[in-house]
């Protein structure tokens, strides 16, 4: 049921964030993955990439260089156009070489060379190389001014500038290459890290559902239900807790079950004791009850308290007895086919009511039913509406093709509105002042338990005419035990 | 008036009753124990037992197996709980009827009426039944000859249900006729008295020629 309100709630971010452990566990696992598999490919993908720009450039470098080294000692100075473009061709294509206005150049190296590679070359009097990207592809610029070294080692500036251009294009797909192979492995790591997390997800929530499942089984009434705590984390110590609740809770339980069994255990043993001095009672009552004739006039009188009050005795602990053994469980039905009309005409009869009471059955109703519970239900309605209600007091039987009705109805003002709950409990008294009644004060009550006993039902309510009615249902079939 | 033995421990549920029942015209001898009363029985020869479940030594239905064993003086048994355990235990001890404590002195003078009345209508001769013999004016009965003794109530239930052959009574009509019991009465007392009465005069009381149940409804004395 929470889990319903709460999936309710939380409907707008459920499409964001899954909601089960199991699916919130894997998206986290695979993001951390991803990330951290990205990002170390991406910074190894980064460094390999400068290495690999910075070694070919040195290399680039020093292979101008050396060209330049090996031819400068041939050339005449100042040089001429010839010697420029010998100069030109030893360093390779792409390559320019300028003297004062003299140049020489061929493909599209000229075009491709800077001002500011220009103007660093001469400032500076040393080689100076630039990266730069033309037409889409990344190209490395190298320029040097050309050193005439004299026989006795010095070393004047010539005046030649060599700038040669080096198509870098390779390189960035060598680093292309890189970057791709890095997504490449992330990429694989991507399954591996579902299988990952979906094994974590499992070894987490195994004790988390087979906590669900015990706290289930203890909310159905199990109480016997525990979860075997595993391993020593923040999971087996609330394991651990939820088993000691369970335990403590099922404690609790069975000592109230056994004082509830104690309490109705005393009340059996209590009437089952006073059977003994009832049964004397009621031997010499009957004794006192013949011989009244002769006595004073006080002295009858008590007598006849004394019967009387006996009797309701008997009738009392009779019915604590019958109850005690609803409580028990102990209670049998006894089965027989029974005609309900005659049953019911029987014990109005039995008891002298018939002539108080009107019995309306239209037809004869066969029922399997224990014919003295029967009794016992019919005479306590009968006899608390004579009681309680006002004539005529009416008893309906009808019978459906899934039930048999039994109902009594009486003419007077009906139950009130807060006795109407209460009418089946035992020793109730609607009125507190009329503590005094013939009755047990469990008559309804056993009433009520023996409809039960045959899987019928006893209501109470209120007729439209205003009177009390009780209503007994019987179903038709009895199932056999 | 009939003589009768009251078995009971409790001395005053004992003497109330003694009380009681001689004012209801009875004879009554009492005894505290099973053992006692069984004594009692031999010496005194009553014409019933009333005999209290709930007995120290050995138990009332043991004690009520041994009368029975003993001879046909009726059994009347008190049960103190009016518990099915106490009252199936007690017929199938061969008790001919019970009586709930705390009981009423009349009621139980009443069942102990019904219990010797050992007639059923005016006699009206021998009813012979293939070779069984019902006198209905000395009240005897024989099996190929030879006599048959029957408690008063087997009796009884046996003239019933022979002054009619061939009707079917059910238990309800049995329980009022032989026992004498209200439209309350526990329909276990018949299917006891005829398991009792098959045992005396059928020759396989699993299959019976005399006393037939007819299913849902009761029995009926079968050979027309």
């Amino acid at each position: 049921m929470t889990e319903r309100s709460e999936g309710t709630d939380r409907q707008g971010t459920r499409r964001l964030w899954p909601r089960g452990l199991r699916a919130r566990l894997v998206v986290a696992f695979v993001l951390v993955t991803v990330l951290g598999a990205a990002a170390a490919a991406w910074s190894s993908a980064g460094s390999a990439s400068s290495a690999l720009v910075t070694s070919t450039q040195q290399r680039l470098t020093e292979t101008i260089a050396g060209q330049i080294g090996a031819i400068t000692p041939q050339l005449t100075y100042p040089p001429d156009q010839v010697a420029l473009d010998r100069l030109r061709a030893a360093v390779g294509a792409e390559t320019l070489v300028t003297y004062q206005n003299l140049r020489s150049s061929d493909g599209t190296a000229a075009g491709l060379v800077t001002d500011a590679l220009r103007t660093a070359v001469r400032t500076k009097h040393r080689l100076v190389t630039q990266r730069i990207i033309a037409d889409g592809r990344p190209w490395l610029l190298v320029g040097t001014p050309v050193t005439i070294t004299a026989p006795n080692g010095a070393r004047t500036p010539s005046g030649i500038e060599v700038y040669s251009v080096r198509d870098l294009s390779g390189v960035e797909q060598q680093i292309e290459g890189l970057a791709r192979s890095a997504a490449g492995t992330a990429a694989l790591a991507l399954p591996l890290a579902v299988v990952l997390a979906l094994l974590a997800a499992g070894s987490v929530l195994r004790p988390v559902r087979e906590l669900r499942d015990t706290a289930r089984r203890l909310a159905a009434g199990d109480l016997d239900a525990r979860s075997p705590p595993q391993g020593a984390d923040e999971l087996a110590e609330l394991t651990v807790t939820v088993n000691e609740m369970a335990e403590s809770v099922q404690a609790s339980m069975a000592a109230m079950q056994r004082m509830q069994a104690d309490a109705r255990r005393f009340a059996a043993d209590v009437s089952h004791e006073l059977r003994t001095p009832l049964s004397t009672l009621t031997a010499v009552v009957e004794v006192l009850a013949t011989t009244t004739g002769g006595m004073e006039a006080d002295a009858r009188e008590s007598a006849r308290m004394a019967i009387t009050e006996t009797h309701r005795l008997v009738r009392l602990v009779d019915d604590l007895m019958e109850v005690s053994r609803f409580d028990a469980g102990t209670a049998q039905l006894r089965v027989e086919e029974v005609e309900v009309t005659r049953a019911v005409r029987d014990c109005l009869r039995a008891r002298g009511w018939l002539d108080r009471v009107e019995l309306v059955a239209p037809q004869e109703v066969s029922l399997r039913l224990d014919r003295r519970r029967l009794d016992v239900i019919v005479a306590n309605l009968v006899g608390n509406a004579l009681r309680h209600g006002e004539p005529p007091v009416r008893v309906r039987v009808s019978a459906s093709s899934e039930q048999v009705r039994v109902e009594v109805t009486d003419s007077g003002p009906g139950l009130p509105e807060h006795v109407s709950p209460h009418v089946f409990d035992r020793f109730y008294k609607a009125d507190a002042a009329r503590t005094r009644t013939p009755g047990s004060g469990l008559g309804l009550a056993i009433a009520l338990e023996n409809a039960r006993l045959h899987d019928g039902d006893l209501t109470a309510g209120n007729a439209d005419g205003g009177g009390a009615r009780f209503v007994l249902c019987l179903p038709r079939e009895l199932e056999d035990r | 008036m009939a003589a009768i033995l009251l078995i009971e421990d409790d001395p005053l549920v004992r003497r109330g009753f003694q009380l009681a029942l001689s004012r209801h015209g009875h004879d009554v001898r009492t005894a505290d124990t099973g053992e006692d009363g069984l004594r009692e029985l031999r010496s005194s020869r009553p014409d019933l037992v009333v005999l209290d479940l709930m007995l120290p030594g050995i138990d009332g239905f043991e004690v009520c197996r041994r009368i029975r064993a003993a001879g046909e003086v009726p059994v009347i048994i008190l049960t103190a709980r009016g518990d099915d355990f106490d009252v199936v235990g007690g017929l199938e001890a061969g008790a001919d009827d019970y009586v709930v404590k705390p009981a009423q002195p009349t009621v139980l003078d009443a069942r102990i009426r019904a219990v010797l009345r050992r007639s059923a209508g005016p006699p009206d001769g021998v009813r012979v039944h293939r070779d069984l013999h019902i006198d209905t004016t000395s009240l005897t009965v024989s099996l190929r000859g030879a006599p048959v003794t029957l408690t008063p109530t087997e009796l009884r239930l046996l003239l019933t249900l022979s002054r009619a052959p061939g009707r079917v009574f059910t238990r309800q009509q049995l329980l009022e006729e032989v026992w004498e019991h209200d439209y309350l009465g526990d329909s276990r007392l018949v299917d006891n008295g005829v398991q009792r009465l098959r045992a005396k005069i059928e020759t396989s009381p699993a299959s019976p020629e005399f006393v037939q149940t007819v299913r849902g409804f009761g029995y009926r004395f079968g050979p027309g």
